[in-house]
This record gives C-alpha cells, sequence and structure tokens, in this order.
C-alpha cells in the first residue's frame, strides 16, 4: 500500500515534539518542564511504536500517568487573535472558512467509499485495515491545505493551533488511550469471566420480565464499568442473553442481540470510562464539570434502557 | 464446573468504581487500577509491565480520530470559524437550541444508519460549529446567558452528537458492533442474518431519537425560564 497508518503514526509524534518543544519555551505555563517531559514521551510512543521494547513502554506509560495524574501537566496561556479582529475575518471570508472543515468529512467518505479499491501500479493506494483513519488522515491534511490557503497562514500556524487545542485538553487526551489499555488487561485477567460468573449465579432469571430486565441491565452496567459495549457483549449474550433468553425462553436471537447491544449503548452514555465520547468532549468544549457531558446523556440514556427492556420483552418471538 | 473462575481480578473493577466516586484524577485511577488487576491476576511485575507497553503501543491509533482534525480547525477558529457559524444561525428567526440540535440529531442519526459515521463527531464538528451555534440560538434569542446554561447547551451538544452516532450506527449493516454479534451467536452455533440484527435495531433507535428530541424540547424550556426570570 502507498499510504500507510505508519505514516500518520509518525505526523502525530511530530505534533507531540512540536508540542514539547513549544511547551519548553513558554514561559506562561507554570509547570513547562514536566508538561513538555509529558508531550515528548507521548511523542516517543507514536514516533518508535514498536521499536519501543513492550516493558520500555510499559514503564513511560507509568511515567506519564503519573505526571498527569500528580497535576504537573498544565496548559500555558492560548495565543489568541481579538474578538474583532477573529469577526472581522470571519465576515470577509463568510461561508468559504465552512470549506475546510466540511473537507474532512467529504475525504473521509470518498477515500472509504470510493478509493477503497484504487490502485497504483501494483499497490493499493490505502491501507486496507485502517480504511477510516487513513482517509481521515487524508482529509485533515487537506482541510490543513485548505485552511491555509484560505487564511494565508503557514502551516506553522497550524501546529500552534494544534498545540493550544491540545493544552486546552491537557491529559484528558490520553485518557481513552490508557482506558483502553486497562480494557486489554482486563480481559488478559479474566475480569470477564468474574463478572459472567457473579452475574448468572446469583441474578434470578425465573420470570420472563426479570431475565429480559437482567440482560439489558447487566449489558449497561457492564459497559459502565469496561466503558465499551464490544466488551459488554460477548460475556452478557454468553451468560444471560443465549442460555437463558434463546434457550430457556426461546428469543430471537436476532432481536437479543440487537436490543442487547443498544442496551450497552446505554450504559456507554453513562460512564466515564468511555472517555472518548464522554470526558474528552468535556475538555474540548472547555467545560469545568468533567463529567458535563455525562449528565446531559443520563436523561436519555436511563428511559432508553427501560423501553429496550419492554421493547425486548415485547418483541423477543418475532 | 463452577470451581474455576478466580474472581479476585474483580478487585480492579472496585479500584475504578472507588476512584470515579472519590473523583480522583482518573489517569491515576486507571494506573492504580491497572496495577490492581495485575497483583489480583497473580501476573508478575515484568510481565505486566510487559502488557501495558504492548497493549499501549497497539491502541495508539485510538487517539487518532481526535489528533488528526485539530491542525486544521483550530486554524479555522483562529481566523473566526466560531464567530461565522454564530452570526448565521443568528440570521435564522426560528432558530432555536433545542430545534437546531434536532435537526443535527436526525442527520447524525440517518448519516450513521447508512454508514456515514464520519459526518461529524466532537473535534471536526461540534467544537467548531454545533456548539458555538446552539449557544448563538439562544443567545440571539434571549440575549446573554448565564455560565451554567451556557456550559448545558454545550454538553447538550456533545450529547446529541453521541446519541446520534450510537444509535445510528447499528443499524447499518456493515457496522463492526453487528459483525461482532454474528461472529459471537455462531460460535455458540446460532446463525443469524446480520440484517435482521440491523432491522432489530430500528425499534430502539428510534426511541431514541423520540426521548432524546423531547429532551432537547425541555433544554428550549429550560431556556426560556431562565432568560425570562
Amino acid at each position: 500500500m502507498i499510504i500507510k497508518l505508519d505514516f500518520f503514526y509518525v505526523l502525530i509524534g511530530l505534533l507531540f515534539a512540536a508540542c514539547a518543544l513549544m511547551t519548553l519555551r513558554d514561559n506562561t505555563n507554570p509547570r513547562r518542564y514536566t508538561t513538555a517531559l509529558f508531550w515528548g514521551l507521548y511523542a516517543l510512543v507514536y514516533l518508535l511504536g514498536e521499536r519501543l521494547a513492550p516493558s520500555v513502554a510499559g514503564a513511560l506509560m507509568i511515567v506519564m500517568a503519573l505526571v498527569a495524574g500528580f497535576g504537573f501537566v498544565r496548559p500555558g496561556k492560548a495565543d489568541v487573535l481579538p474578538e474583532a479582529q477573529r469577526q472581522a475575518t470571519a465576515a470577509r471570508l463568510g461561508n468559504r472558512l465552512l470549506v475546510p472543515a466540511l473537507a474532512i468529512p467529504v475525504v473521509t467518505m470518498l477515500g472509504s467509499v470510493v478509493l477503497k479499491d484504487v490502485h497504483i501500479g501494483a499497490q493499493v493506494l490505502l491501507d486496507r485495515k485502517n480504511l477510516t483513519l487513513v482517509s481521515m488522515g487524508c482529509g485533515s491534511i487537506a482541510a490543513l491545505a485548505l485552511a491555509c490557503w484560505l487564511t494565508r497562514a503557514t502551516p506553522l500556524q497550524g501546529v500552534r493551533e494544534a498545540r493550544r487545542l491540545i493544552d486546552a485538553m491537557s491529559w484528558a487526551v490520553v485518557l481513552p488511550h490508557m482506558l483502553a489499555v486497562l480494557g486489554l488487561l482486563f480481559a488478559e485477567a479474566g475480569v470477564g469471566k468474574a463478572v459472567a460468573h457473579v452475574a448468572t449465579s446469583y441474578i434470578p432469571l425465573d420470570s420472563r420480565l426479570l431475565a429480559c430486565a437482567a440482560f439489558c441491565v447487566g449489558m449497561a452496567l457492564f459497559t459502565v464499568v469496561m466503558g465499551n459495549g464490544f466488551a459488554a457483549f460477548p460475556v452478557i449474550a454468553g451468560g444471560i442473553g443465549i442460555p437463558v433468553l434463546v434457550g430457556v425462553y426461546h428469543a430471537n436471537p436476532a432481536v437479543m442481540a440487537a436490543i442487547g447491544m443498544f442496551s450497552a449503548y446505554c450504559g456507554t452514555l453513562m460512564t466515564p470510562m468511555a472517555a472518548n465520547f464522554n470526558i474528552v468532549p468535556a475538555a474540548l468544549l472547555e467545560l469545568p464539570d468533567k463529567n458535563a457531558v455525562i449528565k446531559a446523556q443520563l436523561p436519555t440514556a436511563l428511559p432508553l434502557l427501560g423501553a429496550n427492556i419492554v421493547l425486548l420483552y415485547f418483541l423477543m418471538y418475532r | 464446573m463452577q470451581t474455576a473462575v478466580n474472581l479476585w481480578p474483580l478487585l480492579g473493577i472496585a479500584a475504578v468504581a472507588a476512584g470515579f466516586v472519590l473523583r480522583a484524577n482518573p489517569v491515576l485511577v486507571v494506573i492504580l487500577a491497572c496495577g490492581v488487576t495485575g497483583w489480583a491476576a497473580h501476573l508478575p511485575l515484568l510481565h505486566l509491565l510487559e502488557s501495558l507497553g504492548t497493549a499501549f503501543i497497539k491502541t495508539r491509533n485510538l487517539p487518532l480520530i481526535l489528533l488528526l482534525p485539530l491542525a486544521a480547525i483550530g486554524l479555522l477558529e483562529r481566523f473566526g470559524l466560531k464567530e461565522h457559524a454564530q452570526a448565521s444561525i443568528a440570521r435564522i428567526r426560528s432558530a432555536t437550541t433545542g430545534r437546531l440540535l434536532t435537526v443535527y440529531l436526525l442527520a447524525r442519526e440517518v448519516a450513521a444508519a447508512f454508514g456515514l459515521t464520519s459526518l461529524g463527531g466532537h473535534p471536526n464538528m461540534v467544537r467548531p460549529l454545533v456548539a458555538p451555534m446552539a449557544e448563538a440560538a439562544a443567545e440571539a434569542r434571549h440575549g446573554a446567558l448565564s455560565e451554567p446554561l451556557r456550559q448545558r447547551i454545550r454538553a447538550m451538544s456533545a450529547a446529541t452528537d453521541n446519541v446520534g452516532l450510537f444509535f445510528g450506527e447499528d443499524v447499518f449493516v456493515a457496522f463492526g458492533a453487528i459483525v461482532l454479534m454474528q461472529t459471537i451467536l455462531k460460535a455458540e452455533g446460532l446463525d443469524v442474518d446480520p440484517i435482521h440484527m440491523a432491522l432489530w435495531g430500528i425499534p430502539t433507535a428510534v426511541t431514541a431519537f423520540v426521548i432524546h428530541a423531547w429532551n432537547l424540547r425541555r433544554l428550549d424550556a429550560r431556556i426560556r425560564r431562565e432568560t425570562t426570570r
């Protein structure tokens, strides 16, 4: 293949390295040395990747977590243009400002739908296994080029702006990544098996409604714990869905699976463990309460979970 | 066959729950939970370190979706993308925060149901466009917003993106979740057509839209109530 995911790993690694260097020289940041260390270590993870020995990478992760966890990662003072100047350029550029922003989804779609099978010579153009990510990377580069052309700014200014946003999100940037590591460790240690054992041994499943409720709530709760519906589905479907709902009550497996996965998604809406959906957006929108997005989702997630139990109860024989 | 399950790794979950309840720094909670889980599962220290490192390198594709658009979006923000989005929504008389977000919810959910999950997202749509427009729609009608109300509107914008994405994408046949469910059911001896799983997702997808749209109406009511006081 011609455009590989590795290319974007290097690019992101260079971005973090630039973050580290700019932070080092930023004397508005009260913790500039430790903050620079944090982004510098993260740059190594992307630049060296598999070339790092596993134990070294593990140690890197622990050091990063300790530096961030004890409050040594801080933002500097953001350099933004004054409000009046932004409004003036907004009025001058008008709808053209939307073009680069929309280029990201458009190129991503083009790449993953149209250019999927394109070859140049004997080589595939885009990495097939990571098609969406690679297409999105191309879209982001196209968007940056368009934005530079439109605003007459340099790509370096783009890097500065990316650093401003990364600085604002601070350690929340690495939280989804570290949670994914915890998820894999949970799987290795057999946490899923232990939960399934507890769930199936101690929950009464002798009425159809109770079984439906236990299945849906189990999916949601397990997802709250693991942060990922994909981790919950095999455990709860294997523990309650298949043996009880399908085995005892003869439910249609397609209905059980579809509503079960959606119950898991209700759990995703309610947990800080799903950091990339719940905690990162709170940081990205500069909300002081990191759980604000979860709180906004609860009035949708809880009634929907109830609705799922009812839907499953009435639709399971279809 | 009830004897072989080791229940000690559940301590890892307990550590996470305790950490979040005590509002400790989440990164610290995660690393502590890793330690507890490894200890409870009797992993030797070096083995634990290697497991963490391998997983850390393997999952580094995960943050890309957040990081890649930042340079372009940041640059556009510097030159007034938010201000432009706010000015355009303020010109539409009938726009309210709730109606705007309901339209976005519908578009996001339908697009995701057709597999177009990249038409949206927090870094490239919510932060630069959706949230500023939702704020501006309220400001254009009711004047200045209190800080808690402004934050609620922003949080609701992010929530709307999530709800639309989650309950749309599972209706799309080629989505990963459907493939995962099919594989797991097959391993248990149940042969299920992916089309059926996608179709049986539709009742929940519709319910999700109705419930969230109702909550967005309530947000409009709250905005009216708090700004006329």
